[in-house]
């Protein structure tokens, strides 16, 4: 790479309108589609069947999912105390999100698609029952007031590290670019249709994380050439130059991150295991929003926020 | 530059290899069919019920009682305390107010031996109301596991109970004071309960008072003096396990109905039969795609990356497989799995930023030693400031998550082990990072570019020509 300086200020407005046209895309789905909440959430109703013989969990998984519209998880449960012949050695329960009950109709579709699927499996309804959300109302408040204190813990970090360079304001830029970072990925799961399930906070914390170090990486950069080329050097400039001076590295960790999870996406793919696969996709979408975060957002809006004080105070 | 002699190299590598060897694979012999685990490895970690499976109980009041959802729900906070103390913090646990039915699953594999499931089922299932009774009759004896009689069922004057569980303020389990060897639990009572129990030390004075849990008699002491500091100690036939459960029950509270156990048995991994051997394979095909695009694109330092890295994917494991006998035991969750990718990347980055620092300081004109030098010393600001924050994050996480947590005056003690696994792993993670992928890494590179055959600009990422 030669010393070209890339000018990330001057192309502020292209940015920010993308991630705006990003953020308003994905609230129209959301308020088309709604948000799907998986059963730990939003609690809902589940059909239990017993069956003998063994059959794969994959190929049975698909069978259920094939025979309903709504969005079902299935757990296959041997049961211990009796052996493999009888009709109560396995039970599978399938699990239906959401408040509403189970209808008579879903009921027997799922059923007939049993029976057709595996004639010799002796399908029978053992129960059929409604539960209520593991991680309900309480967790999500705990999430919340854990992302709180995190936030408040990190920009104080950044404020006192990175006060040669306007601490707050670098601490307050990185948190925006962090929300922009999670919207992106819940927007994600609406506009895909996934159920916001664990997988999602899983994703939601490793981007969190991930777009943090990013931003610091180039801050760090920013305080460096500061110190050197001293306050008088336009802060756009500083920022360009430090922001190009750091891309690469940017570009090859992002890409050692993509690759890793790209393969654990496609090993997913190939084993059909469809519960990682929901849970590496997002996180790919995610460090490529982490990435451009740090360098398309947080660093031209704590530019323009520096202008603006250098203007005022001056003014 | 301070240059560092060239074995060290060798010396750090080879000891990093090694150790991440055995920290993966374990270290175990075998004494004809029975397995030695002389260090933990890969296969010891215990694995979540989203990776591994686990076992399902299903609980309903007994006897046909009508359970109202109130006490639906204080047996749940009481079986959810309950699995906390006895050690399982990846549990999920519903309920289901139109059957009054509890189920409880966590994560369990057949041929486990350090754990017994069944009996934690016996132990979260139990009423453990605990009652102080007049006299010592009892209606059925029966022999114990260690041999000595076990009294059941009260009768007679036992019928009548003085007093029960709810007086007890706290419970704690400690060495007898009069007898060597063995071990009582030690009650604190509450201001109420140690009124009570003044008026029946007054009342049953030289005669016996017995203790009882659910069914079974713990210990008929005679009352000697008048008890009047609510203090008492229930002394019998306790070791140190039995007397921390028997605590741990009667701190918890009583369940308010007793249970039954509908149904008991094994349930599938939720994420799918073969996640495990997936993940392997992904775990594997990634290193080694890493490994290449590191050498690849930054040659000698690429290498010194890919050894420490090596050594930080070591040192993670080695933090939940019990390697370190130090830790408790841990439950690996995908979220877990994911903490170790998001620390890994941190680990490559750190040295991707070093590396291209001292790319830079090659074309700033530097010799090899100044680039190395200059390269090293920039870039470590940004990696512990990156690092730095997400220790607190996943410090956060830990106290916010885990069972005794600094939010638990808001939202009572529970634990959400998957969460709690992320932040442990991430956490570890780091510190691994800090050790292999900061210290060593710079340990090993300033030791390898004092070997005369590599002492070449092109293998660091610089020009072609020679120094």
């Amino acid at each position: 790479m030669n010393n070209r300086l890339i000018r990330f200020t001057n192309l502020s407005k292209i940015f920010f309108g993308i991630s705006l046209a990003i953020m308003l895309i994905g609230l129209i789905c959301n308020i088309i589609f709604g948000t799907q909440l998986d059963i730990q959430f939003s609690g809902g109703s589940y059909l239990s069947y017993s069956y003998v013989g063994n059959i794969d969990k994959n190929a049975l998984d698909d069978v259920i999912q094939e025979s309903t519209k709504a969005k079902v998880t299935t757990t296959v449960s041997s049961n211990i105390l009796s052996n493999t012949d009888t009709q109560d050695a396995y039970t599978v329960k399938v699990q239906f999100a959401g408040t509403k009950a189970i209808t008579p109709d879903e009921q027997s579709n799922l059923t007939k698609a049993l029976v057709k699927a595996y004639p010799d499996a002796k399908f029978k309804v053992e129960e059929s029952k409604a539960i209520e959300s593991t991680m309900g109302f309480k967790f999500l408040m705990k999430c919340l007031a854990a992302v709180a204190i995190a936030c408040v813990l990190m920009v104080f970090y950044v404020t006192i590290r990175f006060r040669r360079i306007g601490g707050l304001s670098a601490g307050v830029m990185a948190l925006v670019a962090l929300f922009h970072d999670v919207f992106v990925i819940y927007f994600m799961y609406v506009i895909f249709q996934m159920p916001i399930d664990s997988n999602f906070i899983a994703v939601v914390l490793m981007i969190l994380g991930y777009s943090l170090n990013d931003t610091i990486v180039i801050y760090d950069r920013v305080r460096e050439e500061r110190r050197k080329m001293g306050s008088k050097e336009e802060i756009g400039y500083v920022f360009d130059y430090s922001a190009t001076k750091v891309i690469k590295r940017t570009i090859c960790t992002s890409i050692t991150t993509l690759v890793a999870i790209g393969t654990v996406l496609v090993v997913s793919i190939v084993f059909n295991i469809s519960s990682v696969t929901s849970f590496a996709l997002p996180m790919m979408i995610g460090i490529i929003s982490g990435c451009y975060s740090s360098i398309c957002i947080a660093g031209p809006l704590w530019v323009i926020w520096q202008r603006y004080k250098k203007k005022t105070g001056k003014a | 530059m301070k240059r560092i002699p060239k074995p060290v190299f060798f010396i750090v590598a080879i000891l990093i290899l090694l150790f991440s060897y055995t920290a993966i694979f374990g270290v175990s012999y075998y004494t004809g069919d029975v397995k030695h685990t002389v260090l933990k490895g890969i296969t010891d970690i215990r694995w979540g019920i989203d990776i591994q499976g686990g076992v399902e109980a299903t609980f309903v009041p007994a006897d046909d009682v009508d359970a109202t959802d109130k006490q639906l729900d204080s047996a749940k906070a009481i079986i959810e305390t309950r699995m906390i103390s006895s050690g399982i913090t990846d549990y999920e646990l519903y309920t289901d107010s139109g059957t009054d039915s509890i189920i409880v699953r966590f994560p369990w594999k057949e041929d486990e031996k350090d754990f017994n499931a069944q009996k934690a089922i016996e132990e979260i299932s139990t009423t453990a109301k605990l009652t102080f009774r007049p006299g010592n009759s009892y209606e059925t004896t029966e022999m114990g596991s260690d041999g000595n009689p076990v009294y059941k069922t009260p009768k007679d004057d036992t019928a009548e109970i003085l007093m029960d569980g709810s007086a007890v303020d706290s419970a704690t389990s400690g060495p007898s004071q009069e007898e060597a060897g063995q071990f009582v639990v030690n009650l604190e009572l509450t201001s109420e309960g140690a009124k009570t129990f003044a008026e029946i030390t007054e009342k049953y004075n030289g005669q016996i008072v017995s203790i009882w849990m659910d069914d079974e008699m713990l210990s008929a002491p005679t009352i000697k003096n008048v008890i009047t500091d609510g203090k008492a100690v229930i002394s019998g036939n306790f070791d140190a396990e039995s007397s921390a459960t028997l605590a741990n029950q009667i701190e918890g509270g009583a369940l308010p109905f007793a249970l039954k156990t509908l149904s008991y048995g094994e349930i599938s991994p939720t994420l799918g039969e073969n996640s495990l051997i997936a993940m392997a394979y992904a775990g594997i095909i990634a290193i080694i795609l890493i490994a290449l695009f590191m050498i690849f694109m930054y040659r000698l330092p690429g290498l010194v990356a890919v050894i420490a890295l090596l050594g930080q994917v070591g040192l993670s494991i080695a933090a939940i497989s019990r390697y370190f006998t130090v830790f408790n035991s841990f439950t690996m969750t995908l979220p877990g799995i994911a903490g170790i990718i998001l620390s890994i990347g941190m680990g490559v980055d750190a040295n991707i930023i070093t590396a291209e620092r001292i790319k830079e300081e090659f074309k700033a004109g530097k010799t090899l030693d100044g680039a190395i030098d200059r390269g090293t010393k920039n870039s470590l600001s940004a990696i512990i400031d990156g690092n730095m924050t997400v220790i607190i994050v996943s410090i956060i996480l830990l106290l916010v998550f885990g069972s005794t947590n600094i939010l638990s005056f808001i939202f009572g003690a529970s634990t959400t082990g998957t969460i709690y696994a992320f932040g442990y792993t991430l956490l570890m993670g780091v510190i691994s990072n800090f050790i292999m992928g900061v210290f060593f890494s710079r340990v090993m590179l300033k030791s390898v570019c004092g070997i005369k055959a590599v002492r070449r600009k092109g293998l660091f990422g610089g020009g072609k020509n020679n120094e």
